[in-house]
């Protein structure tokens, strides 16, 4: 899995002050910037391979059977997406993603605040958990399969796993991490716990909180290619296997950029939506 | 009034903090503790302020003995400690719940205006300068009309200049509640500018070596002959208290023609 601490050391990796502030909202809110030419930069090297690949393939020095170009990969998507198949795919995979996202982060926001606040609960959870995090989350497919069965239980525990690792660290190692001179001013104002919990550890805690969703989500979008590739009928995983079985590279291309655009779009709403949140942290975030 | 009858902490490493402390401050005094690190100064406000637990002794504010946080004492710590996703103006109105909207936004905005940041109160902590944010602070502990205000070095990392504006705003403040402060300083000329009374204290174990009266006309002139000649006793003592062993009978006669002076 990509970069998570223990919860032992939660200020490792990408939990650092300033790589919250960045990921927890990466585009500046609020006052934008003047529009900068050289993040055209950019697009100079796939935009110029692609128009390259595109050339050589209309003047037929390459044939493009394996690799299409890109003008192919553009027509498949098109008449996927003109057909209505590309929205019944992009949706299962959706739905998918949704459940199995909602139930994972659920688990991992619970296990995580509980892991995170009491000192005897960490003795008791984390070694079990640090444990099964070990294990490749897929190696659990067949177990899934034998007690869910092939159809949507099974795809969707599989995508809830993978979430919760993320979610479970992120939440534990952002409530360990909190500044206990904040909490101080807490007992000075005799909060209670609960009060406490509202009005201090909630706050500290979102920044991180919106990296570990965020990080969560993106294994989702991982595992649900896993999961539709055990076997379904529908999904851009789905898409992707047929697109292998039946020779067809344009269409497996075709779902690789289905899936680039949502998981984009995932991330993007994500982000958005706790923006309102996290809003105290652009001040910072400007300054970096 | 405020009292600490034979006060005593030693953390559980062993470090003996404090020995014995005794020290009654009279309603609305303003006591300044001096002395260099390690003197147990700043355990003695967490004690008072109920943070942490006395080895021995105890705290008594008008009668009532203090082993937790106090809703009638406050204090602010050597760090702003603002809540970075909170306004200036929700800060300092964050122990305010227990009163209506609007008498907490009243409250607020007079304090606001009282440190000088009545413009403020939308901005967020991180856009203001460290004296402004302490200032924040301050007007945190004042909303809640404590009793009681603890200031450990609230001062200590800011430049000269801005430091005076701030005791001119603490006064401020100070006049309209008068509050019992006890304010813990490295600075003689602070002590002298705020306090009644100055508290001398020695380390390892921390205790209290001796006090001195302030009892100068406020407001206080820092050119005049008077504001001077305390500044040099406060330091004489000091000196003793870092050098006791050196303490001829020179150096008492200085110090009492000190005395004199003024
Ligand atoms: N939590 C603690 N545990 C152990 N020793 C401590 C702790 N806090 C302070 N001390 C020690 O107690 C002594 C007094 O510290 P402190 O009250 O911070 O002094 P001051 O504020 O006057 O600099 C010092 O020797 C310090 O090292
Ligand atoms: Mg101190």
């Amino acid at each position: 899995m990509t970069g998570q601490g223990t919860i032992q050391s939660p200020r490792q990796g990408w939990s650092s002050p300033q790589g919250a502030a960045a990921l927890a909202a990466p585009s500046p809110a609020g006052k934008r910037r003047a529009f900068d030419g050289r993040a055209l930069l950019g697009f100079f090297l796939p935009v110029g391979i692609a128009l390259l690949w595109e050339a050589a393939v209309h003047f037929g020095l390459a044939q493009g059977r394996l690799v299409p170009p890109p003008s192919r990969i553009a027509a498949t998507l098109w008449a996927l997406a003109r057909t209505g198949e590309l929205w019944t795919h992009a949706s299962a995979t959706l739905w998918r993603i949704l459940a199995g996202f909602v139930i994972g982060a659920g688990a991992g926001i619970a296990v995580g605040a509980l892991s995170g606040s009491s000192e005897t609960l960490r003795r008791v959870l984390d070694p079990t958990l640090q444990a099964l995090r070990a294990i490749p989350s897929i190696a659990w497919v067949p177990l899934f399969i034998l007690w869910l069965g092939i159809f949507e239980a099974s795809k969707v525990a599989l995508i809830a796993v993978g979430v919760f690792f993320p979610v479970y660290l992120g939440i534990a190692g952002a409530i360990l991490s909190v500044d206990r001179k904040l909490v101080e001013v807490g007992r000075v104002f005799r909060l209670s716990r609960a009060k406490l919990a509202r009005r201090i550890l909630l706050p500290a805690v979102l920044p991180e909180a919106v990296i570990a969703l965020r990080s969560g989500l993106g294994l989702g979008f991982m595992f649900v290619v896993a999961a539709e590739f055990m076997g379904a009928s529908e999904g851009l995983g789905y898409l992707l296997v047929d697109g292998q079985q039946m020779g067809k590279p344009d269409q497996i291309l075709a779902a690789i950029i289905a899936f680039a655009l949502l998981g984009k779009a995932a991330d993007s709403l994500l982000v958005f939506g706790t923006r309102p949140l996290v809003r105290w942290q652009d001040v910072a975030r400007e300054r970096l | 009034m405020l009292n600490l009858s034979h006060l005593s902490k030693t953390y559980a490493d062993g470090t003996r903090a404090l020995t014995d402390i005794n020290l009654s401050v009279r309603e609305s005094e303003i006591v300044a503790l001096i002395g260099g690190s390690g003197c147990g100064k700043t355990t003695l406000l967490r004690l008072i302020a109920g943070l942490d637990r006395a080895s021995a002794g105890a705290i008594r504010l008008d009668g009532e003995t203090i082993h937790e946080p106090h809703p009638a004492v406050g204090i602010v710590f050597q760090e702003p400690r603002l809540l970075p996703w909170l306004t200036v103006a929700d800060n300092v109105a964050f122990g305010l719940d227990h009163l209506d909207r609007n008498e907490r936004k009243a409250r607020v905005a007079h304090a606001l205006e009282k440190i000088g940041l009545a413009e403020h109160g939308t901005r967020w902590p991180r856009d203001l300068s460290g004296g402004q944010q302490q200032r924040v602070a301050i007007a945190r502990a004042f909303v809640m009309h404590p009793k009681v205000l603890l200031l450990d070095e609230p001062f200590s990392a800011l430049d000269a200049f801005t430091r005076a504006s701030l005791h001119e705003h603490l006064l401020g403040l100070w006049e309209e509640t008068r509050p019992t402060v006890v304010l813990v300083t490295h600075d003689v000329q602070e002590a002298v500018t705020l306090a009644d009374r100055a508290i001398i204290m020695q380390p390892k174990p921390g205790r209290i070596f001796d006090e001195l009266p302030l009892a100068l006309a406020r407001p206080r002139d820092r050119a005049a002959l008077p504001f001077e000649s305390a500044v040099r006793r406060v330091l004489a003592a000091l000196d003793q208290s870092l050098n006791p062993v050196q303490a001829s009978p020179q150096r008492e006669r200085d110090r009492e023609a000190a005395a004199l002076w003024w």
